[in-house]
């Protein structure tokens, strides 16, 4: 048993600084007068702006504290700037889609923040029981959160649904981990991943225990069988909402997952990647042919976000069939440059209004380029991007989770997602045709309408910047992304 | 001396009645539940290995389970409260709002 010391605190010092300011949030925001909440987003902000410093100078020194609970490493820091990247665009982006949706919680800021520290717990976790831990803070804050617009009958079955699957699927994981610390004797990463090393791959306890974590993790990341509960979700709640949890929790979730599967349990590689080479292939097909037929664009884009993390599986497969760890370096690329497309394209959606309510249908976008011409160019960029044609981040990343494919020997796998590629293009695209091609069909004051704010044109510019710097030169990136996953053992 | 191999049973049970309530029962607080029988399962068992392999780590991580059971109970008890202000029902296959 190492000693607890106080520089075990300070390593943790950003996850301190983000409870400190939710706290602060929580108690303010009754407090303050409505015109002085904005004060709270701007905290958040300046919070994530130290934080980010913090961690950036913690990838350097690599460490194991709190026992070996906790462990700040490059890898842990790549998923928190990236966290850290989302979620002051989130809190940016909430800004103005409150305001738009009447919406005066100031609590709300406070549950971002909170969500964002069980996520910095979840990917810096080196024990199965921080892992939990964060995951139950990350969701239950979105639980929360996904039902904020308690006016909406949707936003409420959209919280229910999140809950009892995610309250479901928490249960599950659980159960795994009870069982693999019943194999292994340690909740510990590198504990568990000694003692898979010097035993018989094939006790049953032990594969029951991957079967378990695959399906807890399964859920989470939202892969097709365990995808259900994401289309209702990521329509119903705020779009500002869906946008975090599209991003955000599916970064974390794969962070957690990767550490999991790679550092404890990468003496079972050979097992686990047969099941998720079945549940990736399941998920490519699936997401993408569900995608084909949705007429609002959050749903369609919830879809898609469930093929893109079929495509970040392909680099998961890769890695488990070769045990190199290019296709780990892919997936981590992968979802970065998935948040900026991603996120800008939510945004667009939550800001363009009909009325006093969002305009989330496909037919609302109609000529979208007439009326709003930037918007419709943003749209347009980052749905090219989501298809992944270049010059755009989108293609990179698909580039290079299909080349960790080739490279481990799979390439018919990199043939059946690039096909599915092909397809998805279909619905992207569709939504581009509808903003150029047609007229819009009346100019009455209920036609949908884009509302334009400062806080909007930073997030917009933001995620345009990084899809489309990063499809041209995603250098930096793809070293950080080598040098994180080179610190995984 | 009870053996190991009874607790195990009796929690792959527990799970198994969890796991079915969730799948089959459709009001929201009987699935509420079944989701805790779920987590309970798996402190028996974290309990019994801790003492059978004689390590503390499966007790410590129990008690943090339990905690967390508690408050997540409180979240879902809070939701299931604004829902039915809206519906008065709390049948699951009612809410079908959002559906493809």
């Amino acid at each position: 048993m190492m000693p607890f010391s106080s520089a075990d605190l300070f390593l943790i010092l950003p996850e301190l600084l983000i409870i400190t300011a939710a706290c602060i949030v929580f108690v303010l925001d009754p407090v303050l007068r409505t015109s002085d909440k904005d004060g709270l987003v701007w905290l958040s902000l300046g919070t994530l702006a130290v934080c980010m410093g913090l961690t950036a100078s913690q990838i350097q020194a690599p460490a194991t504290i709190f026992s070996g609970l906790v462990v700040i490493d490059a890898y842990g820091a790549f998923w928190k700037l990236l966290l850290y990247f989302v979620t002051g665009l989130t809190i940016l982006l909430s800004h103005s889609y409150l305001k738009e949706e009447r919406l005066y919680f100031g609590e709300y800021y406070g549950f971002v923040l909170l969500s964002l520290v069980g996520m910095m717990v979840m990917v810096s976790s080196s024990d199965l029981l921080t892992l939990y831990l964060g995951t139950e803070l990350m969701s239950l804050s979105l639980y929360v959160m996904a039902g904020l617009k308690r006016s909406e009958p949707r936003s409420l079955e959209a919280s229910a649904k999140y809950f009892v699957l995610g309250a479901f699927s928490s249960g599950i994981l659980l159960y795994g981990i009870s069982l693999l610390y019943g194999a292994t004797g340690s909740t510990r990463l590198p504990e568990i991943a000694a003692a898979i090393s010097s035993r018989n791959l094939d006790d049953p306890l032990l594969l029951f225990a991957t079967i378990l974590l695959t399906v807890g993790f399964g859920f989470k990341l939202a892969v097709v069988p365990f995808h259900m509960w994401t289309p209702d979700v990521y329509q119903g709640a705020p779009t500002s909402v869906t946008a975090f949890m599209a991003v955000a929790a599916k970064a974390a979730s794969f962070g957690a997952f990767l550490r999991v599967f790679i550092e404890g349990l990468g003496g079972l590689k050979a097992n686990w990647s047969a099941m998720f080479l079945i549940l990736c292939l399941a998920t490519l097909i699936l997401g993408n042919i569900l995608a084909l037929v949705q007429i609002n664009v959050k749903r369609m884009l919830a879809y898609s976000s469930i093929a893109h993390a079929g495509y970040a599986l392909v680099g998961v497969v890769a890695t488990g069939h070769m045990g190199n760890s290019s296709g780990i370096a892919s997936v981590l690329l992968y979802l970065s440059l998935y948040a900026f497309m991603t996120f800008g394209a939510f945004a667009i959606v939550a800001m363009l209004r009909k009325g006093g309510i969002e305009g989330d249908n496909i037919e609302d976008f109609t000529g979208l380029a007439k009326r709003h011409p930037v918007a419709a160019l943003l749209m347009l960029i980052f749905m090219v991007s989501l298809a992944g044609i270049p010059p755009t981040a989108g293609f990179i990343g698909k580039l290079y989770v299909f080349m960790s494919a080739v490279e481990a020997g799979l390439p018919w796998l990199a043939a059946v997602a690039l096909i599915f590629a092909v397809i998805s293009a279909y619905y992207y695209l569709r939504l581009v045709m509808v903003m150029y091609m047609r007229e819009p069909s009346d100019l009455s004051s209920t036609s949908p309408r884009m509302v334009m704010s400062p806080s909007l044109s930073i997030v917009l510019a933001c995620a345009v910047a990084g899809v489309v710097i990063f499809g041209i030169y995603p250098n930096p990136l793809v070293n950080f992304a080598i040098q994180a996953v080179s610190a995984l053992k | 001396m009870i053996p190991l191999s009874a607790y195990t049973a009796v929690s792959a049970v527990l799970f198994i009645i969890g796991l079915m309530g969730v799948l089959v029962r459709r009001n929201f607080i009987i699935v509420l539940l079944s989701v805790e029988i779920m987590m309970n399962a798996a402190n028996i068992n974290l309990v019994a290995f801790s003492h059978y392999l004689e390590s503390m780590a499966g007790q410590l991580v129990a008690l943090f389970i339990i905690a967390i059971a508690a408050g997540e109970a409180a979240v879902g008890l809070a939701i299931i409260i604004v829902v039915f202000r809206g519906k008065i029902s709390t049948n699951v296959d009612e809410m079908n709002l959002l559906k493809w």
